[in-house]
């Protein structure tokens, strides 16, 4: 399978990354190549295999049901959370307008 | 005195507790170092007043009779992929820039806890994504070492590239690295110096800038398989925060470190014998195996049949997991915004991240993006999970018939930057042969070989049952003695 420009438009668009018509042009080549060296994986046979997400066989845990168990990752942290923020206002992540 | 920075962990920790030298004397030793390093390019920010406060705190806790902790007195570079609290964290991204976290990463923390000081943030390949450091919007980094009598700038390899710059400088005596599909194994094979990649699990992920997150593992980067051994011991453990930690205990590596491989079985891979691979790269995994053939081990052929498509599976899965982690950078909580005039909410996340990533970081975005998307998931990313679990049971067949397996980490040494930028897939190439064992999540470690024909650095992998860092260390011992592995690069910058 190759990707054309206007397939790489909408993927650029799906993960709302801006790209001009020059930087279209330069990465559709560049992603056709990966997808054409990927394709050889569809030689493997695998019958009867089933996908692997995790690697080393591990069980999920339950916490403890305490509220702010962690003070580390609990609650209580407004400041921390907006100091980074480009935007913070009045206690909030501050975004544009959104009107639908 | 002794040039302190030409000391390793081991050293330093034990110097340090005799009263040969104090804490202080080491980090004001290589604080100037790293100062003096600035061509190198190795470190994003300093922080030598991090550096010095650690050690003043190892050197009283000394003079108050108190225990010291494993790395006491010992500072380190720390790949700036952790979250250090109040120090910028990048991951080598403009989207990142003057993003100050307001918590420490669980892995950069029990580093300080056992005593360990902080010499800097070290630079890196954008997000932990290539194989030469040439991706970072911090400029390339260089390694230290050279062709024979010539002065072109050499690649560190990446992602870790400034990890392994410094350590191989001289400059740190160890430093924390990543790997995802071989980050801290090819830089460390490119530069002459040791690293480990543990058991997926082992190191907590937990403050890590994310990549792909079913592969990304700490691990340290350092001269020589003991301090790789007591680096490791501080970093891993436990992390309830950490979903995917392994809940056990971990082994004093340091003290159970043994060289005797009477009994063991080296698996050679047949397939690992590819086309492109430099001769002297062959020629060193020859004298590898006659080595750990001396030091006691049966050498036996093993077949990993599936190792041509661990690398196309690899990037998949990546970019897959990679495309997903990235979409928390969208301009509203941290990190970079771009706000054009009059544009709404859609608008400025596209902008902010057109102008906040990289190229290969947003080649990587496109493709996981792609491969996820509706109609291609089950052909691409279904099959490349399913191809992951063929490669995984190819190592645990193999393990069936050895205890560990010995083969080269990379197919050339390095190269000079900007001679592989041509075309991504040429770069890609580099990682085929630490790629499996990521996948499969199991322990590797880079140890260094031999030089090359033109004075460059060359590493021979092991890598070892899951949990079974001991095994893959105590091989690397045996490699190490053998090797006798005494170059360095000499100083230009």
């Amino acid at each position: 399978m190759s990707v054309d420009k206007a397939t790489v438009a909408k993927i650029a668009s799906l993960a709302r990354i801006s790209m001009d018509d020059a930087a279209l042009d330069r990465m559709v080549p560049e992603l056709n190549g990966i997808l054409q060296w990927v394709e050889q994986l569809g030689e493997v046979d695998v019958t009867g295999i089933e996908p692997m997400a995790a690697v080393i066989p591990n069980t999920l845990r339950l916490r403890a049901d305490v509220i702010d168990a962690d003070a580390l990752t609990g609650g209580g942290r407004q400041g921390d959370v907006l100091a980074n923020a480009p935007a913070a206002e009045h206690g909030f992540f501050g975004v544009p307008k959104v009107i639908e | 005195m002794t040039d302190l920075t030409q000391l390793g962990v081991k050293d330093i920790r034990d110097g340090v507790r005799a009263g040969d030298f104090t804490a202080r004397e080491v980090a004001t030793s290589f604080n100037a170092a790293v100062a003096d390093a600035a061509a190198l390019n190795a470190f994003i920010v300093t922080t030598p007043d991090h550096a010095l406060a650690a050690a003043d705190a190892v050197d009283a806790a000394r003079a108050a009779g108190e225990q010291l902790g494993a790395m006491a007195g010992v500072p380190i570079g720390m790949k700036d992929l952790f979250a250090t609290n109040g120090v910028q964290t990048t991951a080598a991204s403009h989207i990142l820039e003057g993003f100050t976290p307001r918590y420490e990463s669980t892995v950069s923390q029990k580093l300080w806890d056992a005593g360990a000081g902080m010499l800097g943030k070290l630079n890196l390949d954008q997000f932990a994504m290539g194989s030469s450091n040439e991706t970072s919007y911090f400029g390339n980094v260089s390694s230290p070492w050279r062709k024979d009598g010539s002065n072109q700038p050499m690649s560190p390899g990446g992602s870790s590239g400034g990890s392994s710059s410094a350590v191989a400088a001289r400059i740190a005596p160890a430093a924390t690295g990543t790997d995802t599909g071989g980050s801290i194994r090819q830089p460390a094979a490119f530069t002459g110096i040791c690293g480990i990649k543990p058991t997926y699990g082992r190191c907590s992920r937990w403050g890590v800038v994310a990549f792909a997150s079913s592969l990304d593992q700490a691990g340290p980067m350092a001269r020589s398989v003991e301090d790789c051994a007591i680096m490791l011991g501080a970093m891993a453990g436990f992390d309830p925060k950490d979903a995917t930690s392994l809940q056990m205990d971990v082994p004093d590596w340091e003290a159970a470190l043994n060289s005797d491989l009477r009994g063991k079985k080296v698996g050679i891979p047949r397939e690992y014998r590819m086309e492109g691979t430099d001769q002297a790269i062959l020629d060193s995994w020859e004298q590898g195996k006659a080595w750990l053939k001396d030091a006691g081990a049966e050498i036996v052929d093993v077949s990993l049949p599936h190792t041509k498509y661990a690398l196309p599976a690899y990037y998949i899965i990546a970019p897959a997991e990679a495309s997903s982690n990235l979409a928390r950078y969208d301009g509203v909580r941290y990190g970079l915004r771009d706000l054009p005039d009059g544009s709404g909410l859609q608008d400025m996340y596209a902008a902010t991240r057109a102008a906040g990533f990289g190229d290969e970081v947003k080649r990587r975005i496109l493709i996981g993006t792609y491969v996820l998307s509706a109609g291609f998931y089950d052909a691409y990313y279904t099959q490349a999970q399913k191809v992951r679990a063929l490669v995984a049971r190819d190592f645990e067949r193999a393990f069936e018939q050895c205890d560990v397996i010995l083969a080269p980490t990379t197919p050339t040494a390095s190269f000079p930057l900007g001679s592989m930028n041509e075309d991504p897939l040429t770069m890609y190439l580099n990682d085929v042969f630490a790629v499996p064992a990521s996948l499969a999540g199991l322990p590797a470690m880079s140890v260094p070989a031999t030089i090359n024909e033109h004075g460059l650095p060359l590493g021979l992998q092991l890598v070892g049952r899951p949990f079974d860092e001991q095994g893959v260390l105590n091989a690397g011992l045996a490699i190490q003695q053998r090797a006798g592995f005494t170059a360095k690069p000499e100083k230009w910058w």
